[in-house]
């Protein structure tokens, strides 16, 4: 059971290693405090929909499953967006498009066709956490990355005096900007996705 | 802003691949060689004229009327899985040769966050049914020119010697990422320069 956990975490990370769900990621990750927005909205909805699609696995016809599944995982989407906008507007409004893209995210209907609907609720559970962790924490990996060099802060959550950004001395006056533009998105993904397989080679070696 | 404005904004100023990561997946994933790529780019420029149109009416004579634009997001993934669905059968009908060769690409189009997004995009700026359908056409334009480029440079790429850990997705990322540098010279101030 541990390891349906487990496996989303680094072995079958599904940004690095699966390279699934690749819009988002880039596209949210210029700031830390919406790479951690994005990884909860979609640890939520996956896990309710492998929830539902597992439970409902011996009910769908087999035809039509697909439809079935895109229509379960927009509601849960739907009621993220209808949150976000009522408790949290500003990540809301710097999110954009991309919480209503959540709905395309290929790791979702992935883990719904390749997982929840061939397995007990429990491991889908499970499965969903450690897929929607192991996406979270390779997004907070490349927008740390992005952020730090790019504009020389952290984003996080704003609470009492601390309005929620970590400035770093030294960076945060002359700042790579690239690293916040399009172009450092993607040139960033690249060099982590070629360090992630140096780890996997020694890794299998060793 | 006029027909033109717009072609000239979703092919070049926010392209969606290399400034806006829509369509990421099949970008890196179906740009290994330049005849799949053609493909994609078609059949993809195809599905977001027609999705943008079609989300646009739904949007615009079912979801305001009744006031329950709160179901955006599911109405317009289910038109677009229905569109797919439908164009496969039609080009499987019409044409068995453009089927053969769009006929893969056309299942993995519905999980494309293009089509997705060009539909959202097009009710967030307020778009009219005509300029829906020309954004959808120019940002599947601006797909196709990403993606075609990307194949070409990719086909030459395999005739080089790359480190090892570099090879396959990551060269492709680094690419995409000096494609979209050079892609930061088509700015707003084109847009005013070719248009006044």
């Amino acid at each position: 059971m541990w390891k349906e956990f487990t496996k989303g975490l680094f072995r079958e990370n599904p940004i690095f290693v699966i390279v699934l769900g690749l819009c988002p990621t880039l596209g949210v990750s210029s700031r830390v405090i919406n790479a951690l927005g994005m990884g909860a909205g979609v640890i939520f909805v996956l896990l309710c929909s492998n929830i539902f699609i597992s439970l409902l696995k011996n009910f769908i016809p087999n035809q039509v499953r697909i439809p079935s599944y895109i229509v379960i995982i927009a509601s849960f989407v739907t009621v993220v967006q209808m949150v976000m906008q009522a408790f949290l507007p500003d990540l809301y409004d710097s999110l954009g498009v991309f919480v209503p893209l959540i709905v395309v995210n290929c790791i979702i209907l992935g883990r719904a066709e390749a997982f929840a609907s061939k397995n007990g609720v429990g491991a889908s559970i499970l499965d969903a956490l450690g897929m929607g962790i192991g996406f979270t924490l390779a997004l907070t990996v490349i927008s740390l990355v992005r952020e730090v060099f790019g504009s020389g802060t952290i984003t996080l959550f704003a609470f009492g005096d601390f309005d929620g950004v970590v400035r770093i001395p030294g960076i945060v006056d002359s700042p790579a900007r690239v690293f916040v533009l399009a172009a450092g998105a993607l040139l960033v993904m690249g060099y982590l996705k070629a360090l992630v397989g140096i780890i996997q080679e020694k890794g299998g070696k060793g | 802003m006029s027909y033109l404005g717009i072609i000239i904004t979703f092919v070049f100023i926010n392209n969606f691949i290399l400034t806006q990561f829509l369509g990421l997946c099949p970008f890196i994933g179906v740009s290994k060689n330049l005849e799949s790529a053609v493909g994609m780019g078609f059949a993809v420029t195809f599905v977001m004229a027609l999705a943008s149109f079609a989300t646009w009416a739904i949007y615009h004579l079912i979801l305001v009327p009744l006031n329950i634009e709160f179901l955006q997001t599911i109405t317009f993934i289910l038109v677009i899985a229905s569109l797919v669905q439908f164009v496969e059968m039609v080009i499987q009908k019409i044409s068995p040769p453009l089927y053969k060769a769009l006929g893969i690409f056309l299942p993995l189009i519905t999980t494309n966050c293009a089509v997705m997004g060009i539909a959202l995009i097009a009710v967030q700026n307020k778009y009219n049914a005509l300029e829906s359908f020309v954004a959808g056409i120019a940002a599947g334009l601006g797909f196709l020119l990403a993606i075609v480029l990307m194949s070409t440079i990719r086909e030459k790429l395999d005739n080089e010697w790359i480190p090892k850990p570099f090879r396959g997705v990551p060269i492709a990322f680094i690419t995409g990422g000096l494609m979209a540098l050079a892609f930061m010279a088509f700015d707003k101030a084109l847009l005013n320069n070719l248009l006044g």
